[in-house]
């Protein structure tokens, strides 16, 4: 039987606002435990919860951004259950009336070919404390640092239909997040979290029972754990049995998804709309002040690129992956002068640097700034491309600014002709059979023989030669 | 000093015949000597009062001035106060210390008033007799035996058995004004919105407001001006502006249109009360005012309705108490559902539990329609009937409780009889208006109480209203026996 | 409309309220009674009628986004039934 199948997914979007969504209390990750939850976030008697404009406006950017309906009026609903991590007995979030309605963005597929993936909704909620489960004499601790945090919960359509899909819609919202500068996107610290629906079907049948699976908190680990679902799912149902409607949990060590018995009984949340907050009224106001205000997509970025700097469609879809790289590259090229060059350096010394040193692009020792000085000296002839390489990593290791450096270690290229002509003279001398030979040779074998000079010129002046000119004068002395 | 209005106490500590610290000391031996037969203050703040008092006394001779400034009250204890026990009668908070103040208590704070002790009321202000405290119930002063009414049942006894010169409430469906009415003395419940919720412990969200109670209109207005007005952390304040409620207040009537419903007067009032009410009217036709009969056609839907509204809120709101942060925990937990189970099974009463569960139901999967919704949309019927009567009159009167106060266990075996005694209150609460009661003529000598209906924030004209008919009659004037 | 003993276990249980097996009876009938009274609610014609969820026609204001709460854990915690390190303890919760 041939097997199709159906993923949805949700994703949960850390707003990187302040101060909670409902209260005064700080956002910042990694405080002393309850150090940053105030009354309201502790769900105190008799305290209440007031809204922050900044998750309002950050909601209807990301809806305005996928070109979504913004609810001219939305509301707050109370999602009701007991858990440790959620102080209040219920969640804040929006049930009936969400601030984003329906919307869409494009993924494109392996084969190049773009798909529109169907976005359902966006709201707003709260997010939940944490429970630690180290022992405590056998107790579980909590802590309601995070609780209250804003989320936009972001509902796809069942549209994709393979992990791969799946992972390119998760990054594409990652990527619009970060480019709105609505959620950092930390996945390690829980900024962006991704839920998957998945289901199987036969090609073109009914939708099949589905299965969600959670904890998957990084695009690898939402691949491989879609992947092993569906293959679960297959081999459940042609062994003859039935998948179940249930919570499962990626364990990445086991390299399995198991059942969340604890989350197994059947939940009746109560929704009803929370009677402490009024209904969110937008008018136009806001929208066209976000549509005003909106920043560059990466889409339209990635085109840009292509148009302005004359890149190839591979470059800059790499350069503009993320808000951080692009932005790097676009400052970069702005002080060099040379869009393709400092493209090269970017995706080449630079990403191989960070790598290696398993380094986020923020955390650079090398900034853009400072790499496009470097790469300054390249376009105005001081350093040659190689001369460059040892510059870089002496920027890389904290040595100073390129022209610090250059100057420091003496790099600076040899362009005074009478100079270069002296080591081309000692060179030629130096190699009598090899000079009688190339000018024996053939035309076409020339230009491969004449790299022999050029190299032992270059080695000479210790790379410091200007290479073109070099050239010229051999050429000259041939 | 005790029978003295709040006016008339201010007058006396700026004229210097009387300090703070000795008129606080005067309501705590009253207190001392009565509270413990009529239990209506479950803490008493003897230290915190004197150290308020005093204070109050150096604002007065710096020049400061304000009505309330070293005036005594007492808090319905469901107030949040920092740093004193707020158990909102439950056991479930017999041992919170609040870490802050409601918004009410620091306004009053800031006007000078002293704070004598938190009252008594039923628990999570769910009943209207005072019976289901986890404190015991309260005594009514102008007969021993009989509830004082509920929820505020504490504050209203402490009113008009004088061991304070007012008091704070809540009223969520009769909760300000049938005590008021019970215990003969004042009381208004504001517009929703008016007073702002802000460390109020919530029973029904939707419903629930702070309010006055006092012993006249014009003391309810001193108070009321300093609880009211917009607090931007409760986002259901109302960004109104508070008239000057005291200014108001001798306002004549003539032309005031009074709307009469029929449907208060009808079946289910005791004859010698609706009597009251009428003298009470007729006081008003002298004043000049007409009355005018109208009709509130959904009132009958109001028990029904609310019985869904405000269960369904108070089973979420209540979801806090859980015993993991503060509050009641049940011992040795087992397990994190025991943990939860008994904790709540153990820190409520039976009333609190039945209304949780109602809410429960009424929310839960194949439910919400049916109970909830249909319960929202009576709502809206409920408030056109206002709506519409008050295209046609100025304020509507009616009797506040179609009985006078019961006897303790009277009611207390059958929760849907006690749940009529608020017929009267209940829509005003559904609508969001402010509503008031002010006493009139006894029935065997107890106490009845005239509600009167405004439009909203109209509360400036519900206290000019009551306040002229105070200054005609005597009826607000009377003291229980033994407590003059 | 009445309840049966099994509908007032699971209520109980949504609510996470211990209902012993001695109360269940009386809260059974105290609860039918009081959904009995409520049932008046379906004489009345709400065809075409808004449900109204705030007495007043408000919308929600906004707040500005700034940090104005400062680190309280020492007095809240004060209050707690159980907490060490600064965390509140519960019965191990099983994942």
């Amino acid at each position: 039987m041939q097997w199709e199948t159906v993923i949805g997914l949700e994703i949960h979007a850390q707003l990187a606002t302040r101060s909670k969504i409902f209260s005064g209390a700080s956002t910042a990750f990694g405080a002393a435990p309850n150090s940053q939850a105030c009354n309201i976030d502790l769900g105190m008697p008799g305290v209440l919860p007031v809204l922050n404009q900044e998750a309002v406006r950050m909601a209807v950017t990301f809806g305005v951004a996928i070109n979504a309906e913004i609810a001219p009026r939305s509301v707050f609903a109370r999602k009701n259950y007991f858990y440790p991590d959620l102080p209040k007995g219920y969640q804040i979030s929006q049930f009936e009336l969400p601030i984003v309605g329906k919307g869409v963005v494009e993924i494109e597929l392996d084969d190049g070919t773009l798909k529109p993936v169907g976005v359902t909704r966006a709201h707003l909620e709260e997010d939940a404390g944490k429970s630690l489960h180290e022992d405590f004499h056998g107790m579980t601790g909590v802590d309601l640092n995070r609780a209250g945090t804003p989320l936009l919960e972001i509902v796809s359509e069942p549209d994709m239909r393979s992990a791969r899909e799946a992972v390119a819609y998760a990054k594409k919202i990652h990527q619009i997040v970060q480019y709105l500068g609505i959620c950092d996107g930390n996945m390690q610290e829980g900024s962006f979290r991704c839920d998957a629906n998945v289901s199987v079907r036969p090609q073109g049948g009914p939708l099949g029972t589905r299965a969600e699976l959670k904890n998957l908190n990084s695009f690898r680990f939402l691949e491989r754990a879609i992947n092993i679902e569906v293959e679960r799912q297959i081999d459940l149902i042609e062994a003859g049995g039935t998948v179940v409607q249930e919570t499962r949990l990626y364990d990445a060590d086991r390299d399995e998804t198991r059942s969340m018995r604890s989350k197994e009984e059947a939940n009746d949340y109560r929704y009803f709309p929370d009677p402490d907050l009024l209904p969110v009224e937008l008018d136009g106001g806001l929208i066209e002040s976000v549509r005003a205000a909106m920043p560059e997509l990466p889409d339209a970025r990635r085109h840009r690129f292509e148009r302005d700097y004359a890149l190839s469609p591979y470059d800059a879809s790499v350069l503009t992956a993320s808000k951080g790289l692009a932005d790097y590259f676009e400052q970069a090229t702005k002080v060099a002068g040379d869009a393709k060059l400092a493209a090269n350096w970017v995706m080449g010394e630079l990403s191989g640097a960070l790598n290696k040193a398993g380094m986020s692009l923020d955390a650079s020792p090398v900034s853009a700034q400072a790499l496009g000085g470097m790469l300054l000296r390249i376009v105005d002839n001081t350093i040659s491309g190689k001369i460059a390489k040892q510059v870089f990593e002496a920027m890389w290791a904290g040595e100073g600014s390129a022209d610090q450096i250059i100057d420091a270690r003496g790099l600076k290229q040899i362009t005074d002709s009478g100079a270069i002509e002296a080591v081309v003279d000692e060179v030629l001398e130096a190699n009598p059979e090899q000079v009688s030979n190339y000018r024996k040779a053939d035309e076409k074998k020339r230009p491969k023989m004449l790299g022999f000079f050029v190299g032992q010129v270059m080695k000479q002046s210790k790379g410091k030669a200007n290479p073109q000119q070099v050239n010229e004068l051999l050429l000259k002395k041939l | 000093m005790h029978n003295n209005t709040i006016l008339e106490l201010a007058h006396g500590l700026r004229g210097g015949e009387f300090t703070s610290v000795e008129l606080t000391r005067a309501y705590l031996d009253r207190i001392a000597s009565h509270n413990p037969a009529l239990n209506c203050l479950i803490s008493v703040c003897e230290e915190g009062a004197l150290q308020e008092a005093e204070l109050a006394d150096r604002r007065i001779r710096a020049g400061d001035d304000g009505p309330l400034l070293g005036i005594p009250i007492v808090h319905k204890d469901i107030f949040c106060t920092d740093g004193v026990k707020t158990s909102c009668g439950s056991r479930m908070l017999d041992n919170f210390t609040a870490p802050y103040d409601a918004h009410v208590v620091s306004q009053l704070k800031q006007a000078g008033a002293v704070m004598l002790g938190k009252a008594n009321m039923d628990e999570f202000a769910m009943g209207s007799s005072n019976e289901n405290s986890f404190y015991g119930p309260v005594h009514n002063p102008w007969k021993a035996g009989s509830v004082p009414g509920g929820s505020s049942g504490g504050s209203a006894a402490a009113v008009a058995a004088r061991l304070c010169a007012a008091a704070t409430g809540t009223d969520t469906g009769g909760s300000i004004r049938q005590p008021a009415a019970f215990c003969g003395i004042t009381g208004l419940k504001p517009t929703y919105g008016r007073v702002s919720r802000y460390g109020m412990i919530a029973f029904a969200s939707s419903l629930d407001q702070g309010g006055p109670m006092a012993r006249s209109a014009e003391d309810a207005a001193a108070l009321l001006q300093a609880m009211a007005g917009f607090d931007s952390r409760d986002s259901t304040s109302a960004e109104q502006p508070v008239p000057d409620y005291l200014s108001a207040l001798n306002d004549d009537l003539k032309g005031l249109r009074i709307g009469v419903p029929k449907e208060y007067l009808g079946e289910g009032l005791d004859a010698a009360i609706a009597e009251s009410i009428q003298l009470a009217l007729d006081e008003y036709v002298r004043l000049g005012a007409e009355l005018v009969e109208i009709s509130l056609p959904n009132t009958h839907l109001g028990i029904p309705t609310y019985y869904v509204v405000a269960p369904a809120e108070c089973s979420s709101n209540l979801s806090r108490f859980d015993g993991v942060r503060y509050g009641y925990r049940c011992s040795d937990p087992k397990d994190l559902e025991d943990l939860y189970k008994r904790s709540r099974g153990e820190g409520f009463g039976a009333e609190v539990k039945r209304r949780i569960m109602i809410g429960t139901y009424a929310l839960s999967a194949g439910y919400y329609d049916a109970y909830y919704l249909k319960a929202q949309k009576i709502r809206h019927l409920i408030s056109d009937d206002f709506r519409a009567a008050f295209e046609q009159v100025d304020v509507i009167m009616g009797p506040t409780a179609p009985s006078t106060a019961f006897a303790i266990g009277e009611k207390a075996d059958d929760p849907v009889n006690m749940y009529l005694s608020d017929i009267y209150t209940i829509a005003v609460n559904l609508a969001g208006l402010p509503g008031m009661s002010i006493p009139v003529r006894p029935v065997n000598d107890m106490p009845v109480g005239l509600q009167l209906i405004g439009n909203y924030f109209q509360e400036a004209r519900l206290l000019n209203v009551a306040h002229q008919l105070q200054q005609v009659t005597n009826w607000h004037g009377a003291a229980p026996a033994g407590f003059e | 409309m009445s309840l049966e003993r099994s509908d007032v276990e699971k209520i109980a249980h949504l609510a996470r309220l211990a209902v012993s097996e001695d109360e269940l009876d009386a809260v059974t009938s105290d609860l039918s009674n009081i959904l009995h009274l409520v049932a008046q609610m379906d004489a009345a014609d709400t065809a075409g009628v808004e449900p109204m969820a705030h007495p007043l026609h408000m919308a929600q204001r906004l707040r500005p986004d700034e940090v104005s709460e400062t680190d309280q854990r020492e007095k809240f915690q004060a209050i707690a039934p159980l907490t060490e390190d600064g965390l509140y303890l519960v019965p191990r919760v099983i994942e």
